[in-house]
Order: C-alpha cells, then structure tokens, then sequence
C-alpha cells in the first residue's frame, strides 16, 4: 500500500483541494456508518461531482494500490460503507441531481448521490410514485440503496428497491463507465448485468447514475393501527392476512419494547401496555381500499386485536408511519449500544420465529426490542447492550448466532434488506451455502481483480 | 495529590457522563435538518459528525484542536437535531460541554478573541447597568441623526468589511427601556389569579422593551399580578452557549436572588432563547450546595409566555385591531428547545382578522443563533437569506416572532432584500388586540 502522501498527491490531481480531506478531525466523522460498533479510520474522503472523477479515481486505486469504498449519507446498517484498511473514502453526496423526470416514460434519472426523498417527492410532483421508502430515506441516497437494494414499508406490494431500477451507470473496478439497461420496459439482450449490480455492496462497481422506473401514483390509501395482548396474535394475523390473499401495501409490527420507545420519542398516543401492534396500509382504487381495509379489521379482530383504529386523516396517517420509521432509532434510549438484526423467514413461519426470539433472549438474559416488516417476514429485533460490557457483549452474539440458525432451519435468511457487509460476514457461508459463495467470489475476481472496491465486505 | 491538583485540567468532554455521548447511535436521522450540513455535506458540519468529534476527544483519540474547536463554533446551536433525534440525545448538553472544553483549552486564543469576549461576555453582559449606558449611546447614536450622517457620507466605506456588515446591523434602541415601561410591582385590574415574575432580558430590554411592556399588559389582562425588577442580570444563555459555564452559574443565582420563588406561580419570559436557557437552571446549578433546591424549583416555574398564557386558558380578544396577514417564524429555542410549537400559533389564531398563513420551513433556523450572525457572518448570511426568501413567497405583510435575536436578524434581512415587512412578537399583536378592546 502506497504512503498516505503519495495517494494525496495522485487525488489532487483528480479532485480540487476543498474536495478531499486528510485532517483527522474531517475524517473521524467518516469513519463509520449507521451500524454500531464498528469503525476504522479511512486515510482520507473525497467528494466527487462528476463520473469522470470518479473514474480517474478508481484508475489511480488501480496504478497505486489502494482501495476505495463508496458513501452516500452512511446510513447503512450492516457496516457496508464503513472504510476498509487503508483506504480512500468516495463520498457521492454531492452529485445529487435529478437529471430527467421522463412522464412519457414514467422514469426518472438522478445521480447516485441523491437523497430518495427528493427522488420519491420528484415523481409525487408530477403524480407518479417511487413506492421503495428504507426507514432512512429523508437522508439515504439512491446510489446506497441500489447497492444495498434496500426495503422498506411498502415491500410487501411494491417489492424493493431491484424492482425500479431500469438502468445503471457504473464505474467498473477498471475505471471504465459503462451503462447496463435502458427504457425499455421488455430487454433480454445478454446477461441482465443491471441486476448483477444492485445489492452488490460497492464490490463490483461505483454506482453513479440511476434510472428509475416509476408508477401511477394509488388513488387512496388507508391506515389502519391493531392492538394485540398477545405477541403470537399479531404474528399469526399476518400470516392470516396472507393467506387470505390479501397484500397490503404495508404490514408493519413492533413490540411493546419498541412501542414504549417510540411513544417517549413522538408522544402521540400509542397503547404502552399493549404486547404488540400492527400498522397496515391498503392502496389502490378507493372501493378496492375500503373492501380491503375492511377485511384486514375484521382478521385483525377474529385473532383477538383488542382495538382496530383507522386513521381519519393523512396527517393521522403519516404520524403513524413516520412512528414506524422512528422505531429502530428510539430504541437507543434504552441502552447505549443497539445491536440490530435483519432475520426474514416465510411468513408462514412467522410465529415460530416471534417466539424463538423471546425465547433467545430470555435464555442469555438480553434485553431486545423488536420491530419489522412483518408482511415480508422480515424482522428487526434489536439487543439493546453496551459496547463496553465484553461480557454481555459476546451472550449477544450467541444469542444472534442462535437466531440466525434458527431462521435458516426455517427456510428463511440472515439478512432481508441491510446488505451482509462487516456485519453479517461471518454467517453468509452458513446461510448460502459452500458453492454459491464460490460463484460470488469468482464473479468478484472477474470484476476486480486487484480487489479495490470495498474489500473485506460480504466475503 | 499536588501534582494532581496543579496539573493540567482534563478535558471536560472525559469527565461528563461517557452514557451521554453513547446516546447517538449515528444512524444519521439528524442530517437533513442541520443548516450547516444541508449546506456543506460534509459530516464533519453535522451533528453525528460533531458528536463523534466529541467522542474521539472523550476515547482520548483526539485532542480539542483548533479544528475541533472551529467546528462546534460552526455549529448554530439551533438544536433542530434533537426534534429529530428518537434516540433522544441531550445534544444541548454536549455541545455546550464542547465549546466550554474549546475555551479551557486556549486553542482559539487569541488577543482580539480574547479582549472581544472579555469586554462583550464577561463585561457587558454581566453587569445590567453598563449595559443599560451602552444602550443608551446606541439609542444616541440613530436619535442625533449620528448614525444618518455616518451612513449619509458613507463613512462606513472606510471600515474593514465586516464592521460594515456590523455597523449595517447596528439595532435601534428604544427610547425607554423596560424599567421605564414597566412598575416593579403593577396589579391586574379585576381580581388576582396569579402572581408571576417578569424578565425583561437584556437585548430585550434595551432593542424591544415594548415587548416587555406587551407582555405585562396581557399578563395583567389575564388577571395575574406582575413582578418585575427593575434591574435584571442577563440569563447567562450567551455565556453557557459559548464555553463561559462558570459566568453562566454566577448569573443564574443572581437571577435567583431577584425572585422570590415561593410566593410567585410562575416567572415568566418572552424571548426563546433565554427560555430555553432558564430551564435549564436545575442542570445548570444541580452541583450547588445552596442554591440547587432552588434552581430545581425555579426550573418548574419557569414559563414561557406562549406556554403559560395557553396553560391558563388566555382570554380571546373580542375586537380586531383590524384585517392582517400574519406568518410565524419558530425561534430555534422555541421549537426545538422547549419544544413550543402549538401555543404562539393558538394565540395569533386568537386574534379577531388575523388571518395565519404558514411559513415554509418555519423550524429552519434564520442565522441569528445567539452572537452567531456576529461570529459567522457568512453562513448566517445564507440562512438570513433562505428565510427571508420563504417570507416573501407568503407575502404576508407581518412576520410574527418570539426572539430577540430573530427578531433583529429578520428585521435588517428584510432591510437588506427590501422585503416590506414588519416582525412583531406574537404578544404584541395580542396585546394590541386586548388595546383595541379597550379603545371600542
């Protein structure tokens, strides 16, 4: 690896100087994201504006040796963007322009760096709508989602964020830029390399241009909020509401833990005794939203809700999504340190599940708050530790090995929508599998193979 | 044990509670509202990157430096990071923990800095009567027609730019400050409910002493019995909130010492920032043998005057002071730091043909932020901008706000974009309000 002096020289000749930094006080604060615990310092950040910039950089990784690792706003959650050794931080941040608003088209361009609210509030402008909606999406850029393929509230119907993308721009680990896809709604000309690409984790190319495909925006939408007693009520109402072929847009749940957290955060009124709470959101056509809102009440009640609540208006609405979206955030008043999962399973194990993550915490004595998409299967439960308390620390990652164990015997995942990461590396062969590790890490090699992008991620 | 007394003393940072820093769990929900970041994107201008600085310093990763130092100067303290914080970190605390580690660590000195903060903090502000003579030869100043004939030959051509900007931002002092306006002791006319205290601030007091006569005039209107001293130290909001924690206790029990709590339901105060800061007594004296009961129980009473007057359910004004068009600015200190949002709207809809339009980006901070226009000139340049650009697209005739800093920071905004338009405290309006009542 080349001293720190000659990578500065090498950026300076790519970058202006107010666009790199090398001081420790500029870099400390990149040097980590929104996963906890983890951390490293990288050597220096650079902010690009142009995909040009970006190329000549990763040429110049490639003459001298050093690795780079791609950031939007750093609120990954499973340490995706967290520097590597060594290594030269890209920030995108600031190539943040809606390019193109194609109404004829229905699609949207905008660079990477992005930030999704302005991508969502761009298509709402003209009355179309970007459905993926992460948790962090007042502040995440596309170009992190696309890596990350990130989730949402809305997967459930809407799917993620793989399910948008109609084109990419990238930056090969080569330096070259090559565009894959186009607005061709049908394309089966080769390999769909665009899907290769997302959920990649900044390992086979810099993202820096997206092309997005977007939808008629629903004419109505209803909210509804159910209060459970029982946490394998509201488990097995999910997986009731599915099998009655219902899919709602959204089918959120979180836990008494988290329900008191957020209720000291937003003050707006949630049940604090309540074991746990579902929120689901139907859209679409207003008399298919009725008939739908109407059925989900009624599974609700027949599974012994104690109150099914309907939001009477859209401020209504958003507070309670945007309660939703506080959950894993406010969960930190509880402890210093929250440690946060992303085990999915199929929603027809979802009680099983519930119930295995009591039990797990209750046997290493942990406290956890858990939340999540319960529609997708997808949950969040969250120890909340100390990062100072080795000991407890290490019952934490039993307990998380247990739950991952216990989600791939179910025929479930290791992650849903965080990405694998720092975070998840360990337990990625136990989740895969032997041979499909081995085909990632040749399609890895092929790409990059002076191992420049992102090392030490995913695998 | 000498060698420990005499030896350096350690930073501030490594001694506050290491919980208190562990609270950001860095998810980054902060960003989008934070003036500077939104305007840099770059973390280091943001509150999660702030707090890891400060965290670097307490892990003894870091040392305050003059960069570190710089940077929690940068930093407004308009405290929009922690309306958006679930995670409910006490940033209020940290940063101020931060510039008063920035200040015991000399990094910044320097002998403009230091004679600047020690006339200005430490003289100025600390003694009410000096204060009270400065206002006078400010008044002076614009009465003579000094100021007409400065500006006039364009004498200020001849100051370095940034006295100019100054000299632009010169406020007009009124005529008569508080004590003028207001008896120690003034009695409601009908029968007393409560008893409160009054502060009349110090820029209050000088620049905006009608507010203060205002605000007494509707407490006395909603039966309640006003205290008000004549003379009155300054809160100490200036002193805590730039690194002088020590000058800011001193004022706090001197405050105390000018109410006597046990017989007044509430001390009242008109302008956020001050508020924000008074509350805060209880934390900010806690560690003082005699005076934390107190500072416990002057910390319960203290009330703003939004808060307090829809706390005893105001009387609504019957006669219009005639039709208006009434926008309300949020003072950082009021919606993010006493958390006041509901209440000035309430009042203002009160007001028989006043007519509320919203104001884009309300909570956005407009650069005042305590000394900080003074202090950063440039980025509250920008932020005086963006607000005055969000008032002229409501077009509403009349800014209602509840700070004297904003106040003044609007006022030459609007000077500066030749915006036709007044700032008036909400209080102002309700008590003209109450006035016209009288009149018909």
């Amino acid at each position: 690896m080349p001293a720190p002096a000659e990578i500065f020289q090498t950026l300076s000749g790519i970058f202006p100087s107010d666009a790199i930094l090398s001081a420790p006080e500029d870099l400390i604060p990149y040097s980590f994201d929104g996963t906890a615990v983890l951390q490293q310092m990288p050597v220096g950040v650079v902010f690009a504006r142009t995909t040009e910039q970006v190329a000549e950089l990763v040429k110049a990784a490639n003459a001298k040796n050093f690795p780079i690792v791609t950031r939007g706003s750093g609120t990954g959650l499973s340490g995706g963007s967290v520097p590597s050794e060594g290594c030269i931080v890209l920030c995108l941040s600031q190539m943040n322009r809606i390019l193109e608003v194609d109404t004829k088209n229905l699609t949207l361009t905008a660079e990477a760096g992005t930030v999704t609210l302005a991508i969502a509030e761009a298509a709402d402008k003209v009355g179309l709508f970007y459905p993926p909606d992460p948790g962090s999406m007042k502040i995440s850029t596309i170009g992190g989602n696309v890596a990350e393929n990130s989730g949402g509230l809305r997967g459930l119907k809407y799917g993620v964020t793989r399910d948008y993308i109609m084109g990419l721009e990238i930056v090969l680990p080569s330096g070259e830029v090559i565009f894959t896809g186009n607005k061709c709604v049908k394309d089966v000309a080769g390999y769909s390399l665009r899907d290769l690409f997302i959920g990649s984790e900044g390992t086979l190319g810099i993202i820096t241009k997206v092309l997005i495909a977007l939808i008629p925006k629903p004419a109505a939408r209803k909210t509804l909020l159910a209060t459970f007693d029982r946490m394998e009520d509201a488990a097995n109402t999910v997986s009731a509401i599915i099998e009655a072929k219902i899919i709602p847009c959204t089918l959120e749940f979180l836990d008494r833990v988290t329900i008191n957290c957020v209720e000291d955060y937003m003050n707006m009124g949630l049940p604090r005794e309540a074991a746990a709470i579902l929120l689901m959101e139907s859209d679409g056509h207003p008399v298919a939203v009725e008939e739908e809102a109407a059925r989900m009440a009624e599974i609700c009640s027949s599974f012994g809700a104690r109150e099914v609540k309907v939001a009477q208006t859209e401020a209504e609405a958003l507070l309670l999504a945007t309660a939703r979206r506080a959950a894993f955030s406010s969960l930190a008043r509880l402890a210093p340190t929250t440690i946060l999962e992303d085990a999915t399973v199929p929603r027809s194990e979802l009680a099983k599940m519930v119930a295995r993550i009591q039990h797990v915490a209750e046997k290493y004595q942990l406290k956890v708050g858990t939340f999540g998409h319960m529609g997708d299967g997808n949950l969040h439960p969250t120890f909340l530790t100390n990062e100072k308390n080795t000991e407890e620390m290490h019952r934490v990652e039993e307990a998380m090995v247990e739950i991952f164990d216990y989600a791939i015997e179910l025929g479930g995942t290791i992650t849903g929508e965080h990405g694998v990461g720092l975070a998840k590396k360990a337990f990625l062969k136990k989740a895969i599998g032997d041979l499909n590790l081995e085909v990632m890490k040749q399609i890895r090699k092929s790409f990059d193979p002076n191992g420049v992008l992102n090392p030490g991620k995913i695998f | 044990m000498n060698a420990q007394r005499f030896a350096k003393p350690a930073s501030l940072l490594r001694e506050l509670d290491y919980a208190v820093l562990q609270q950001c769990m860095h998810c980054g929900l902060c960003l989008p509202t934070c003036p500077t970041y939104d305007d840099t994107k770059v973390e280091r201008n943001s509150p999660r990157g702030r707090i890891a600085l400060m965290r670097a310093i307490a892990d003894g990763k870091l040392e305050v430096s003059e960069a570190f130092a710089d940077e929690m100067y940068y930093c407004l303290g308009c405290l929009a990071c922690e309306t958006a914080c679930p995670a409910g970190v006490d940033y209020t605390q940290l940063f101020e923990t931060a510039r008063a580690d920035a200040e015991k660590s000399g990094v910044l000195k320097s002998p403009k800095r230091d004679a600047i903060r020690l006339t200005i903090l430490r003289g100025l502000f600390t003694r009410p009567r000096l204060l009270r003579f400065v206002g006078r030869l400010l008044w002076l100043y614009r009465a003579s027609g000094a100021q007409f004939v400065f500006r006039a030959l364009h004498l200020n051509r001849l100051l370095p730019y940034r006295f100019r900007e100054l000299e632009r931002m010169t406020p007009r002092a009124e005529a008569k400050f508080s004590h003028q306006l207001i008896r120690p002791v003034e009695r409601p006319a009908g029968a007393i409910k409560y008893k409160v205290g009054l502060l009349t601030g110090c820029v209050q007091d000088i620049v905006l002493s009608q507010v203060n006569r205002d605000t007494a005039e509707v407490l006395l209107a909603n039966g309640c019995e006003v205290f008000t001293p004549a003379v009155q130290y300054c809160c100490g909001s200036l002193h805590a909130h730039n690194g002088e924690v020590e000058t800011a206790r001193e004022l706090a029990r001197k405050q105390l010492d000018a109410f006597d709590l046990n017989t007044l339901d509430a001390i009242i105060t008109n302008a956020a920032g001050c508020g924000s800061h008074l509350k805060h007594y209880d934390h900010l004296l806690a560690d003082d043998p005699v005076y934390a009961g107190r500072a416990k129980v002057w910390s319960a009473k203290l009330k703003d005057i939004h808060e307090w007057l829809c706390e005893i359910d105001f009387r609504k004004p019957v006669s219009s002071p005639g039709e208006q068009t009434v926008t309300y600015h949020e003072a950082c200190h009021l919606c993010h730091g006493q958390k006041i949002t509901k209440q000035p709207r309430e009042i203002l809809r009160a007001i028989p043909g006043l007519k509320l339009v919203e104001l884009t980006e309300s909570t956005w901070c407009c650069g005042s932020a305590g000394i900080y226009n003074i202090t950063q000139p440039e980025m509250a340049a920008k932020l005086q901008e963006r607000k005055i650009r969000h008032i002229a697209a409501t077009a509403a005739p009349v800014v209602a706000t509840a700070n004297p800093g904003c106040h003044l920071q609007l006022e030459s905004g609007a000077q500066k974009f030749s915006l036709d338009a007044s700032i008036r405290h909400p209080v102002s309006l309700l008590a003209e309000a109450y006035r016209q009542e009288m009149r018909a």
